[in-house]
């Protein structure tokens, strides 16, 4: 393809998006439509990752040493906890600052008035690197001398990983599910223009015109008609993110779900929509042009 | 050149095989102007679809002005193409596009610099005889005059040969003259002329190499008269 021909070919591009100005539209709107909720399925997934992890990160694990032990000996059991590989960090609690937070907790809670302090057991309050190990390695820390028995929330951990793989899961299945569907209507734009001008693709095979010079104007629609909407459901996608966040923010008082700001997210967000629309744009059009280039 | 050695055609459709040529030996050479004749069905287009790569033989060889069709790669087709021009009974011309822009498509779609296209288009016109209907669309002017806007069209690239499938075939008798002898003329200028035609007037009239063909077998080949 000379480069005197290559302002001809894309203004036939354009002027294919034109001539089908209603088909065209309808494309941009699926495919926006489609990549926005591609787009809130991709952010949904970050944030419910995140979530997962700083919620992980309060699940801990509280180790009772063994009442019968030195007050010593109980201290450098820690040491220990803390040689074990997943371990991120232990923190002591003294069976008396274990009764001090009881006591605050339970205030004005008759039933728990007479508790003493040695009553309860010296303690590690130790959190994991990866709690999808929690149970290797509770097994790990029983086996040191001095530890009487552990509280560990494996179902609590267990639960988070499985939300997040379930979200993982939907959301891949719906992203390749709108990704076909935006491709479907593309490749349909796309082979509607061409049958539109079938005579004319006639015409410039029998005078022999290349397929590459045949398909290339098609290529440029389906390519514009892929950048335009994954710039339109950008800015929308921009728009419905904030709008929702701070909606969010006003609703959820106890701060239960944490949002990160969509400018943290700008550089992959942009990154997704313009291969997203790029790869329904091209391979669309491909998909109708790949079948009209026989012969 | 044409050369066709011992060319059988057969078409499938479902189950049942038609046959619609079955053994042609046939060389055109350069320069010539030669008439294919015969009945409906005796496979002149699959003739013409074979010389220009819309069809594989099925068995035998077809030579086309130095490509072997019968082994010519998929990207070759577009290259060979430009070596030949065609018209057809119908014109096929673009119904938006005026008589200049019609020649000039032709031009552009292989990639030709808007000079080039801007000097050949007007030659090509006043060949044919166009020069005043430049500006005109194709339902704008008569028959003979869309048939000589295809023939412009099939001339703008400089093909070494132009081969016309029943060009005169929704024409009256004046006007089917009248392409005929505009062929005639290109034929002068050294240009290889293939024509399809059910006419017996015509290829009487012309007096050039007669080829006929029936049920896929040429049965005769020799200059009329
Ligand atoms: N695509 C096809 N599929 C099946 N059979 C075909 C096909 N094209 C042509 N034929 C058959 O092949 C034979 C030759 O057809 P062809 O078109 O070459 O005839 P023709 O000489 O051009 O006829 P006409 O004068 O009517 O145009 C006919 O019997 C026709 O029915
Ligand atoms: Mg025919």
């Amino acid at each position: 393809m000379k480069v005197n021909n290559f302002g001809y070919l894309v203004k036939e591009g354009f002027r294919g998006i034109f001539s089908h100005g209603l088909p065209s539209f309808a494309a941009v709107c699926v495919t926006v439509a489609c990549l926005l909720i591609v787009g809130s399925f991709s952010v949904l997934m970050y944030n419910v990752g995140i979530m997962v992890e700083e919620l992980n990160k309060t699940n801990e694990i509280l180790v009772y040493i063994d009442a019968e032990l030195p007050d010593a000996d109980a201290r450098s059991v820690g040491t220990q906890i803390n040689r074990i590989e997943n371990v991120q960090n232990s923190v002591f609690v003294s069976r008396e600052e274990a009764l001090e937070a009881f006591v605050a907790e339970h205030q004005g809670d008759s039933a728990f008035s007479g508790v003493e302090a040695t009553d309860l057991r010296h303690r590690y309050v130790v959190t994991l690197m990866d709690n999808t190990k929690m149970a290797e390695t509770v097994v790990d820390i029983e086996e040191i001398s001095g530890v009487a028995n552990i509280s560990a929330a494996y179902e609590l951990a267990e639960g988070f990983s499985t939300i997040q793989s379930v979200v993982r899961i939907a959301s891949i299945a719906v992203i390749v599910a709108l990704l076909f569907v935006s491709l479907l209507i593309i490749s349909n734009t796309v082979k509607m223009a061409m049958s539109d001008r079938k005579d004319e693709i006639g015409i410039m095979k029998m005078v022999g015109a290349t397929n590459g010079f045949i398909s290339f104007p098609y290529l440029v629609e389906g390519f514009v008609l892929g950048i335009f909407s994954a710039a339109v459901a950008f800015g929308l996608q921009w728009l419905l993110y904030d709008l929702l966040v701070a909606r969010l923010a006003a609703v959820d008082t106890l701060q239960l779900f944490s949002f990160v700001p969509f400018t943290r997210l700008l550089t992959p967000m942009i990154i997704t929509f313009t291969a997203a629309g790029l790869f329904v744009g091209i391979v669309g059009s491909l998909n109708s042009v790949r079948k009209f280039m026989d012969v | 050149m044409i050369e066709f050695s011992n060319v059988t055609k057969a078409y499938t459709n479902k189950d049942r095989e038609v046959h619609a040529l079955c053994g042609v030996d046939l060389v055109i050479e350069d320069g010539e102007f030669a008439f294919l004749v015969g009945h409906s069905g005796s496979g002149k287009s699959t003739i013409i679809k074979l010389i220009t790569g819309e069809l594989k033989p099925t068995e035998g060889s077809v030579h086309v002005n130095g490509y072997s069709l019968d082994r010519i790669r998929k990207r070759e087709i577009p290259f060979l193409r430009r070596t030949i021009g065609v018209v057809y009974q119908d014109f096929r011309l673009i119904k938006n596009m005026t008589v200049y822009e019609n020649v000039a498509f032709a031009m552009r779609v292989i990639g030709a610099r808007e000079e080039e296209i801007a000097e050949r288009v007007p030659y090509v016109l006043s060949l044919v005889g166009l020069e005043g209907k430049s500006d005109s669309k194709p339902d704008e002017i008569s028959g003979g005059e869309q048939q000589r806007v295809a023939v412009a069209r099939a001339l703008v690239n400089n093909p070494s040969m132009i081969i016309a499938d029943e060009p005169t075939g929704n024409l009256d008798q004046d006007l089917a003259v009248d392409i005929m002898s505009l062929l005639e003329e290109i034929n002068n200028l050294g240009t290889t002329i293939l024509v399809v035609t059910h006419a017996k007037d015509l290829v009487e009239r012309f007096k050039k190499r007669v080829i006929v063909l029936d049920k896929g077998l040429v049965v005769s080949d020799g200059m009329e008269g």
